[in-house]
């Protein structure tokens, strides 16, 4: 197949839609002159950098956990030490706001898409949560850091964060007194997947993982006492299995390579996965060891990744639209904290997952009230208008909103009207972009599907660049990516 | 799928233009059989985990004021139901309820292996799923699914919110979430939504595309069905400054204006109480009780009373001793409440909790809350409660 320079510029801008987060016109036009293959080596090569989230100061959260520790174990508490308490609490929230916050600006930002791309990924794959923004982040950085290495690294780390120790209640794991939880969803949901692997491998297993706990410092910490070394039954090997020896075994089955792959193609390439792409992808994986790199880049150098079912067909997660978004049109935010309610509201509250299995994704993100809410954000956040909607309430804040409470006044259920106030950058937007493209063009860049002729229609009449780019970024087309 | 199959299965079949659905037009499209005995569930949410035992109050059993030095209600401030359990003092509104037989307390409601994280356990609660399995659809969204006679229609479940619950999405339909009809109606009638869907045939055979501009077409549709049929609708009743009661006053227009809605869900919250419990719980407690009591009586002065039921929950208990904040922690086991003009068992339902025999300081369940949810599909709703909670349950006999 010969490539035009056209098909070549909506291949480039679909494996940065699908890689990253879009891509300014001004990259794309000098991308688009490059073969492929080439501009993939090149976005690997240039997200080998690791750049980690430093907000969270370890040692002022260290401190304040050796607090709160204190102030747990004790039975009575004085007015002081409750307010304390409560002040630690509610510090730690601010801070897990930050921590969101400053990820999101991260994205918008970063010169390493591919990578901040897999940890979104994997941010959903080993969905979890926790109030302590120390831990969180540890988590974040892990899924960062490791996100495009080797899978087997990043299981084992993620595996031994506090987060997840804690989330999945790894601390009562203990010798002769199993909890089960960890060793579940890790063939459940972070491996195997469902079907392939009976109660008995998790029983046995969560024993292989009794004593894996951490410290006060949010450091992985192998409990000898409460580890149980007698001999495990495991998938039919007999030994005395640690927890990474069980990992290994789990690696093993080629079960995992097709379990992740196909989670990868649905993140990247189609919510509907094609069994024979998935299985060379799944090949692959295996065959690397699994080397997440050679992974993404067998897919995106497959020819598939950019046939006509898989480009501009994927509805974008919130994340996906609020950062794209964001992201090519240089907004700044004034008050950031729009940002989380307005993550709330389209229902993906990053470091809040609905539960450890993820987010569902796909047409799961769509009702009406989301679709009409995606559809005036556009205008909200380019032309900084006023939200008259709120999010629900997260449960995690109930006793925030239980303390906050008053008796009868409460006509608005406690939410008060606020605007974006937000800024696009549009004289450096329209700076990228050539002096002489029209807004049919425009409307080329902008959109993934192809346009039908209602779109070429209604741009046609239209007046300027801006308010092409509003218009265009309200419809429901741009919802896809 | 070509474009009339997409049509044909979206329900959006109608004589004439295939752009007005039939029930753009409600009055010829239904039968008059429709109109009367149209019967509506309001789920009612609280968020937080509400303390069952300070608002149902086993005042008869001493062990209740054994475990609450400080936050236990007073024998004499308890409003007497029986010799056993009281209602909370703020509760005065739902007395009169009580006595008119429109209200049934259903005791101890929970599940196996119960989780004490407040997100997990909504989850669980809005899924209908056993404690760990995790579903991404939830009860209501799986009833619209099933596509049965009572739920064929996008507004078949209205949320009175901004968003959407779990609990109201299924698969392949959803409920419909708004705060305020009008507001609607006017962003779905805007020049821009509408060109939007101008014409477009072309996009409704593309799978995601597709799914979109079905959802733009159906949110618009509903958005003048509610707002033509609601508008004109004017209520006598008052209801309290709140907006737990605002939400509730908006379900009541719907119904007394003979919204062919079967399910409304509106959630008030705040139940968190850990520390200084007493009044915030009062407060909330008392914004409840006013609220329901005004839309009961509301809908009793409509004739809708008979063909409602109201179901509340919340996504666990509290531990039955109290903590050193004079708060309450995360517990299990809740009672439930319905009201309705058809209740078949009125009053307390099953025993009060056994404050003896508890599992490490909680309450065990008598009862799963998918027996109530399947109660009501059964029942109520007409459909198999197999087919939507995924295993057969016990139905029990308050309605």
């Amino acid at each position: 197949m010969i490539m035009s320079a056209k098909d070549n510029f909506i291949q480039v801008k679909h494996l940065y839609n699908r890689a990253g987060f879009g891509i300014s016109y001004t990259d794309l036009s000098k991308l688009s002159k490059k073969n492929i293959n080439k501009v993939v080596d090149a976005l690997l090569q240039n997200s080998k950098k690791d750049d980690p989230i430093t907000l969270v100061n370890d040692s002022e959260s260290k401190r304040q956990m050796l607090v709160q520790a204190g102030l747990y174990s004790k039975k009575d508490l004085t007015d002081e030490e409750k307010k304390m308490r409560r002040e630690i609490v509610q510090m730690q929230n601010e801070v897990s706001r930050d921590l969101n916050i400053a990820w999101v600006s991260k994205m918008i930002n970063t010169e390493t898409p591919l990578r901040e791309k897999m940890t979104l990924f994997w941010h959903g794959h080993f969905a979890c949560r926790n109030n302590n923004p120390m831990y969180a982040q540890q988590l974040n950085n892990i899924q960062r850091q490791h996100g495009l290495g080797s899978f087997r690294t990043l299981l084992i780390e993620v595996s031994k964060s506090p987060a997840m120790l804690q989330y999945l209640n790894n601390q009562q794991n203990k010798k002769g007194k199993p909890n089960e939880n960890f060793a579940r969803e890790l063939m459940e949901l972070f491996t195997l997947g469902r079907g392939n692997y009976t109660e008995k491998d998790i029983k046995e297993s969560a024993r292989s993982f009794t004593g894996w706990t951490y410290d006060k410092d949010g450091t992985f910490l192998f409990r000898k006492n409460q580890h149980d070394d007698g001999t495990k039954t495991f998938f039919g090997k007999i030994g005395n299995f640690e927890g990474e020896n069980i990992i290994d075994i789990i690696l093993e089955k080629p079960e995992t390579a097709s379990f992740i792959s196909r989670k990868v193609y649905k993140f990247f390439v189609n919510d509907n996965p094609n069994e024979a792409h998935v299985k060379e992808l799944a090949e692959h994986f295996y065959q690397s060891k699994y080397d997440i790199s050679e992974l993404m880049k067998k897919m995106f150098t497959s020819e598939w990744f950019y046939s006509l079912e898989n480009v501009g067909t994927k509805i974008k997660s919130p994340a996906e639209f609020l950062i794209g978004l964001s992201r090519e049109f240089f907004v700044t935010y004034n008050k950031p904290s729009v940002l989380i309610q307005l993550q709330s509201s389209l229902g993906q509250y990053l470091f809040n997952p609905p539960n450890v299995a993820g987010w569902p994704g796909g047409q799961n993100w769509i009702d009406s009230s989301s679709l009409m809410l995606r559809m005036r954000i556009p205008s909200l956040v380019l032309n900084d208008g006023e939200i008259d909607f709120s999010g629900k309430a997260d449960p995690e804040d109930e006793a925030v909103i239980a303390l906050s409470r008053t008796a009868t006044t409460n006509a608005n259920n406690g939410k008060p009207k606020s605007y974006v106030n937000a800024n696009a950058d549009w004289t450096k937007f329209l700076d990228t972009l050539p002096k002489s493209l029209t807004p049919l063009e425009l409307t080329e860049f902008l959109l993934q599907p192809r346009l039908t002729d209602k779109i070429v229609k209604m741009v046609s009449d239209n007046k300027g660049l801006r308010s092409t780019a509003v218009e265009i970024t309200s419809m429901p087309e741009y919802q896809l990516c | 799928m070509d474009r009339r199959n997409f049509l044909r299965n979206t329900g959006f079949v109608a004589a004439g233009s295939l752009f007005v659905p039939a029930f753009m037009k409600p009055l010829e499209a239904m039968a008059l059989d429709e109109l009367s005995l149209y019967k509506n569930l309001v789920v009612v949410q609280l968020s937080g985990g509400n303390d069952g035992l300070n608002t149902v109050i086993p005042f008869g059993n001493d062990i209740y004021y054994q475990k609450r030095k400080s936050i236990a209600i007073k024998p004499e401030e308890v409003i007497k139901l029986n010799d056993m359990q009281g209602l909370n003092p703020n509760m005065q509104a739902l007395r009169e309820i009580y006595d008119q037989g429109w209200m049934t307390i259903i005791n101890d409601v929970g599940y196996p292996n119960p989780d004490r994280s407040h997100f997990r356990s909504m989850d669980i609660w809005q899924t209908g799923s056993d404690s760990n399995q995790f579903l991404s659809t939830g009860w209501i969204g799986r009833y619209l699914d099933s596509n049965c006679q009572t739920c064929k229609f996008p507004y078949t479940a209205i949320e009175v919110d901004d968003s959407l619950s779990l609990a109201m999405k299924g698969q392949t339909k959803k409920g419909i979430a708004l705060k305020d009809p009008a507001a609607l109606y006017r962003n779905t009638n805007d020049p821009f939504f509408k060109a939007m869907l101008q014409s477009d045939k072309e996009h409704l055979d593309e799978d995601n595309l597709g799914y979109l501009y079905k959802t733009m077409i159906e949110t618009q549709s509903s958005a003048s069905y509610i707002q033509n049929t609601s508008k004109i609708y004017k209520s006598q009743a008052t209801y309290p400054q709140s907006g737990f009661a605002n939400q509730l006053k908006t379900v009541s227009k719907f119904i007394s204006s003979g919204l062919k809605t079967r399910v409304y869900y509106v959630s008030l919250s705040g139940f968190d109480t850990h520390v200084n419990q007493l009044n915030q719980q009062g407060n909330l407690l008392k914004q409840y009780s006013d609220g329901m009591a005004a839309f009961l009586k509301d809908l009793k002065t409509n004739n809708k009373l008979e063909d409602t039921l109201v179901v509340t929950f919340s996504e666990f208990g509290r531990r039955v001793e109290q903590n050193a904040s004079n708060g309450t922690d995360h517990g299990t086991a809740n009672n439930m409440f319905v009201f309705g003009g058809r209740l078949k068992k009125q009053g307390i339902f099953n025993a009060a909790p056994n404050l003896g025999d508890l599992d490490t300081g909680d309450l065990k369940y008598q009862l799963d809350f998918r027996q109530v949810y399947g109660t009501i599909l059964d029942k109520w709703l007409d459909v198999n409660n197999a087919d939507i909670l995924n295993k057969k349950f016990n139905t029990l006999d308050f309605i």
